[in-house]
């Protein structure tokens, strides 16, 4: 246990944040999402692979790291709101299953396009040359780039947290998540908020997927395993509740990180070992509402 | 001003309202009163548009709507304010009033009409930013009633406003009624209390297993103990 000093255990902290940061982007979507339309998305992982395949494609045309950072939410969102436009909206009022079947179909769909498209094999993502190296942060050296990872998605919670309590689209989202009956009777067309609410969570997973890619490179396969880890989060922060999801995400990032460094044949495991004990104590996850799902 | 002919509605396969019609002319208290399940909340959800299946017509300052959409329906300047005051969990008092204005035409005006409504409801005014779920039933009511009307509709309709409210605050609640009157805003009101109702109201239509059984001036129905004790009594 002599390698096991202090600082050791910090940068391991710091390096669960930033595995963390991605899982509290992708959950947050699939939270939101979930809060407003009751749309179990299954093909959350798939947005955030395809954010990924957009930024690997914009590079390969001469565009740059920074560009795709603006232009990879767009492009995913976008998409977002066409699938739900499309194929989500006429399955409202049917029940939960419907939307989740069809989101699960729609992952496997989209998969199997990037496949025929990029091909099966993944490619490597370059990390942005300003974004490479390492700095001193007090307890030792950092890599640069999940420090960025970790600001960038600060910097995503707090525009989504000024857009929810400080816009009026903002309140209409944060009272139709509780009662969309309300929202309708006081002249909000409900519809027009869905898709919009759809589009930003999408947009935010492809985001995460292109923060992602320089970490662990691309691949069409990308999406399922993050949708797997992040379910666990939405179910321990609880389902529906953004707060909750960034402080699951956190957490469920550093219980990772933590066990890899322990005991790493138990890293994959120990999420849902957290989630067991969470759900024996508290059903309904750190902040969520019990019987959401009847 | 409202015009309902003929309105059928139907939870599931069971027949709630039968060819309901009634109106309510500009200016006007009207009440609807009879049991509990006598299809009054349906027949104001239906005016509303938030019932699935219904027929007849429902026109309003002349425009049809029952096939429009409930937000459609609020933009005419219909205000519905349901039974269980649907107060939104984690807004303060003030986000509850913005909500009552993001839909409409007057939201750029949003801090005068807070304002002018928190004049009218002293008791909001002193709450302005504390949680709305944390007031008292009746104080969560008179909310529900400032949200519906901050946006200036032209006819507001009213479920149950006086259940499970301390009577002090009942009282309170049906003056405002009258002013609200005389300042030109229709009400088509639905109460429990059919005593208290009647001496606010102008008319009044009796309901009773889904139609409307009766109709008269509210002074005469409040004389006319058989239709009360027939229809109304619980």
């Amino acid at each position: 246990m002599a390698g096991l000093s202090f600082d050791l255990i910090a940068l391991q902290l710091f390096a669960g944040l930033a595995l963390g940061a991605i899982y509290v982007l992708f959950a947050i979507g699939l939270s939101l999402i979930f809060g407003m339309l009751t749309v179990v998305n299954f093909a959350h992982g798939a947005f955030y692979m395809v954010g990924a395949y957009v930024g690997l494609y914009l590079i390969s045309i001469g565009g740059n790291f920074w560009i795709c950072l603006v232009a990879v939410p767009i492009a995913v969102g976008l998409f977002g709101i066409a699938v739900e436009r499309v194929l989500i909206r006429p399955l409202y009022g049917r029940g939960i299953d419907y939307p989740l079947l069809l989101t699960f179909g729609l992952s496997y769909v989209m998969v199997e396009c990037v496949r025929i498209a990029f091909g099966k094999t993944g490619y490597p993502f370059d990390t942005p040359e300003v974004l490479q190296g390492a700095v001193d942060i007090g307890v030792g050296y950092f890599p640069l780039y999940r420090l960025f990872v970790i600001g960038a998605t600060a910097v995503v919670l707090l525009a989504l947290w000024l857009f929810l309590e400080k816009t009026s689209f903002g309140l209409i989202i944060r009272a139709g998540a509780r009662d969309p009956q309300i929202v309708r009777v006081l002249g909000v067309d409900v519809s027009k908020v869905w898709l919009i609410v759809f589009g930003i969570g999408t947009a935010i997973a492809g985001f995460a997927g292109l923060l992602a890619a320089p970490l662990q490179g691309v691949i069409p396969e990308m999406g399922g395993t993050i949708l797997a880890e992040a379910f666990v989060v939405t179910v321990v922060g609880g389902m529906g509740s953004i707060g909750g999801a960034v402080l699951a995400g956190l957490l469920v990032g550093v219980v990772v990180s933590m066990t890899s460094l322990f005991a790493p044949e138990m890293a994959k495991v120990s999420i849902f070992a957290l989630m067991a004990v969470v759900l024996i104590v508290r059903p309904q996850g750190f902040f969520g509402r019990a019987g959401l799902m009847s | 001003m409202l015009q309902v002919s003929k309105l059928n509605a139907w939870y599931g396969a069971s027949h709630a309202l039968q060819d309901i019609s009634l109106e309510v002319n500009k200016g006007e208290i009207v009440c609807l009163i009879g049991r509990n399940g006598a299809g009054k909340t349906t027949t104001l959800k239906s005016i509303m548009g938030l019932m699935g299946r219904t027929r007849g017509s429902v026109t309003f300052k002349g425009e049809e709507l029952l096939r429009q959409p409930a937000h459609v329906r609020f933009a005419l300047g219909l205000a519905y304010v349901p039974e269980e005051r649907r107060i939104v969990q984690g807004l303060t008092v003030r986000e509850n009033l913005r909500l009552g204005l993001v839909a409409s035409k007057e939201k750029k005006r949003e801090a005068e009409l807070i304002d002018e409504i928190a004049k009218i409801f002293p008791r909001l005014a002193e709450r302005m930013d504390q949680e709305a779920v944390t007031m008292s039933g009746g104080e969560q009511q008179m909310l529900a009633i400032a949200r519906a009307m901050i946006a200036k509709p032209d006819l507001i309709m009213l479920d149950e406003p006086s259940e499970g409210i301390m009577p002090v605050l009942v009282d309170e609640m049906f003056e405002l009624f009258r002013s609200m009157k005389a300042q030109g805003t229709t009400v088509l009101l639905v109460e429990q209390n059919v005593e208290l109702a009647l001496g606010i109201a102008d008319r009044a239509y009796v309901l009773d297993q889904g139609a409307v059984v009766h109709q008269a001036s509210a002074r005469a129905l409040l004389a006319d103990d058989e239709i009360k004790e027939r229809y109304c009594s619980v």
